[in-house]
């Protein structure tokens, strides 16, 4: 699995989910973000105390269970004070490699100094937008600390589902139902409530489409504090939140996607050799399929839009072909509104400007078709015509065994 | 008949004046279809002109409706104020909102649909490619084009179709039209994650409409809604289904395009829908060429 690793909903790192739970009064473990081994020295003095844990800042889970290629172990570490210069120093500038990101692993750039607690109990504590009740659900559990759909499947029972109405919000009977079904008593009650009001009122005001925290723990000394936590955010709503868009890390995600977003179109690299240029999301997904289906891999999902320029489809062409996995190309385009002679046109800039070196085959259907064929024919590329959705499939597939 | 809207049903188009609006407002006045007012706040008064065609612009959904008569509203309005523009006409009492938008954020559609229930008021999308009744003419011309859809493609007949996604209904719309089919209603219910009308509400319409003899419904990844469409189906459906399933390529955990097509937690994989849609007695193209082979094989048509 070449590519799989991150979300594509923007992730942020542990640190930015510290300093969202800080903003929103949500306790979390005392921590610092460091870039140096000087620095995570001097977070650990701050810090105080005879134990801190240094972990390594990526988009990844298994993080505590990985390996860097340096061949240090593990990218969570629980460490003295004294220890944690020399700790930073084999993490930062190196690559940590987890399950989650493949073997080719992932650049540690940070590392999170943080105090070190002892954990009494690992709660679970998710809210989510639950798309078929069309509201957020809080979902919690005792069993925290693994993962939550082993819980899920193997002891139903032990998850609680609370759902919240859009339009009234959070009410106090919902937090003591949750409450009292975690098993939280006195002073823990008290504090738990306190965080989950906190924890509704971030999810909402960020737009987040999920926050989870996992776990969640009741330490030995009192406290309730979010120990890790996962965000994703709704992309639509991204525009009223500048401050989270400053979290991004372009580092942690695919170049290509990176570069695909730029130029406004919808990318996703996948692990096959026929890469796919289409209009449409549902479209570029069914053509995918249909490559599949007539027994090759595809290389991409990529939708151009309803509306794409020139520019575009040139933009994605260069994309595709910065692939180097790529052997061919399918182009399906179904132009309702959209002219196919634009697309035609786009194709030709892109090849000429940086060669065509491997087959293409261009299905056009729709408005303005004729003109569409003519301006491929009359460029004198090498391009493979295709009658219908079948037939490109066929063809492309064909194409890459030659 | 057909569903949700007729040949000479009047629309008014909220965002008239807006670049993507506005364009789409021209083709759906040459299409033949009743575009009888248009909203943008602030500019009330001032008349939308295409060829022949005067449109007034009115300041609110209100005074469009009072003035004109529109029982159907097109929604094209900017992301930022989609929410607030459904809203508005639905307070006024339209009995249809087809929201184009893309990228509405979801925070502001759930809202939205909490505060529609029992308003009695339809919202077909958000980020939908709308809904067509094609007309009688050459190129299907003189129907009810709401949305983005491309007109000449349809054929005015007996084939319902609805589909979460825009270019891949095209596609079923020209093959039920090369077959010489043609359509009903073609409804574009849309690909985020919380929208108006369902695949399971747009079956029920189809199944009451007399003009309706057969339903192609069109679905992806994510979700559960074409599942609860298809036990509908199995029980209460009186008419041939034929369907597909976008996304059986799609790796789990990332979002193909539409907000709403994302396998999450093992859950809205299309091979877990194509069976259930089966064990409806639905029949289920594999592939995206096969939609109209598909229906045949379902109806017994040649």
């Amino acid at each position: 699995m070449r590519r799989f690793r991150a979300a594509r909903l923007m992730n942020i790192h542990e640190y930015q989910a510290k300093i969202l739970f800080d903003q929103f009064s949500v306790p979390s473990p005392r921590g610092m973000v460091a870039g140096t081994s000087e620095e995570a020295a001097a977070a650990a003095a701050g810090l105080g105390g005879d134990r801190v844990v240094v972990k390594a800042q990526v988009h990844a889970g298994g993080r505590g269970k990985g390996t860097f290629k340096n061949g240090f172990q593990g990218g969570v570490h629980l460490v003295s004070p004294g220890e944690v210069a020399g700790i930073a120093g084999r993490m930062i500038g190196e690559v940590l490699v987890t399950k989650q990101t493949g073997e080719e692993g992932k650049l540690v750039r940070k590392v999170m100094v943080g105090e070190a607690v002892d954990v009494r109990h690992e709660y679970y504590l998710a809210i989510l937008m639950d798309r078929a009740a069309c509201c957020p659900v809080i979902v919690a559990s005792t069993e925290g600390g693994m993962d939550i759909e082993e819980v899920a499947e193997k002891n139903p029972g032990k998850i609680l589902r609370e759902h919240v109405h859009p339009l009234m919000g959070l009410q106090p009977y919902e937090v003591r139902k949750v409450t009292v079904g975690l098993g939280f008593k006195g002073d823990e009650a008290r504090q738990f409530g306190k965080l989950l009001g906190n924890l509704y009122r971030l999810f909402l005001e960020c737009d987040c489409s999920m926050v989870e925290i996992n776990p969640l723990v009741g330490t030995t000394d009192g406290r309730i504090l979010a120990l890790d936590a996962k965000f994703n955010f709704d992309d639509n709503a991204l525009y009223r939140h500048p401050e989270i868009v400053e979290f991004r890390d372009v580092e942690e995600e695919d170049p290509l996607e990176v570069e695909a977003s730029r130029h406004s179109l919808n990318y996703i690299g996948l692990d096959g050799n026929i890469a796919c240029l289409v209009n449409g999301a549902g479209l570029a997904m069914a053509t995918m399929d249909i490559i599949k289906h007539h027994g090759g891999e595809p290389a991409n999902f990529l939708d151009v839009g309803g509306g794409a320029s020139q520019e575009q489809v040139a933009a994605a062409f260069k994309i595709i072909l910065s692939d180097k996995a790529v052997k061919g190309i399918l182009v399906n385009i179904f132009g309702g509104i959209m002219d196919c002679d634009v697309i035609a046109n786009g194709v030709v800039a892109a090849c000429k400007e940086v060669g065509l070196p491997i087959p293409l085959v261009v299905r056009l259907e729709g408005n303005n078709v004729a003109a569409g064929k003519a301006t491929l024919t009359a460029s004198g590329l090498n391009i493979i015509a295709a009658d219908d959705l079948a037939d490109a499939a066929e063809k492309a597939v064909a194409a890459i065994s030659d | 008949m057909a569903i949700l809207v007729e040949e000479d049903t009047k629309v008014l188009v909220q965002g008239i004046t807006g670049s993507f609006g506005g364009r789409h407002a021209e083709l759906s006045l040459d299409y033949g279809t009743q575009i009888v007012a248009g909203v943008t706040p602030g500019k009330g008064g001032q008349t939308f002109e295409h060829g022949e065609y005067k449109v007034p612009v009115f300041d609110t959904v209100e005074q469009a409706v009072r003035e004109t008569g529109a029982t159907v509203s097109a929604v094209f309005v900017p992301p930022a104020f989609a929410g607030d523009a459904i809203l508005e006409s639905a307070d006024v009492g339209v009995d249809l909102v087809v929201a184009i938008t893309e990228g509405i954020p979801v925070r502001d559609m759930m809202k939205v649909r909490a505060a529609m229930t029992g308003s009695g008021v339809r919202l077909v999308g958000p980020n939908c490619p709308g809904i067509v009744t094609p007309g009688r003419s050459e190129d299907s011309q003189g129907g009810c084009r709401i949305g983005i859809a491309p007109g000449y493609i349809h054929k005015r007949g007996r084939v319902g179709i609805v589909s979460r996604s825009g270019t891949l209904t095209y596609e079923a719309v020209w093959q039920t039209t090369q077959r010489g089919y043609g359509q009903s209603t073609c409804v574009g219910i849309g690909g985020d994650p919380i929208n108006g009308t369902t695949h399971l509400d747009a079956l029920r319409l189809f199944n009451d409409d007399e003009e309706t003899e057969a339903i192609i419904m069109i679905g992806e990844i994510g979700g559960a809604a074409e599942e609860e469409a298809a036990a509908w189906a199995s029980e209460h459906c009186n008419k041939p289904v034929a369907a597909f399933i976008a996304g059986a390529t799609a790796p789990p955990g990332r979002r193909m395009g539409h907000a709403g097509a994302i396998i999450s937690g093992g859950k809205g994989t299309a091979q877990a829908k194509k069976e259930a849609l089966r064990a409806a007695g639905i029949t289920v193209a594999e592939t995206p060429a096969q939609i109209g082979s598909a229906l045949m094989e379902a109806t017994g048509w040649e």
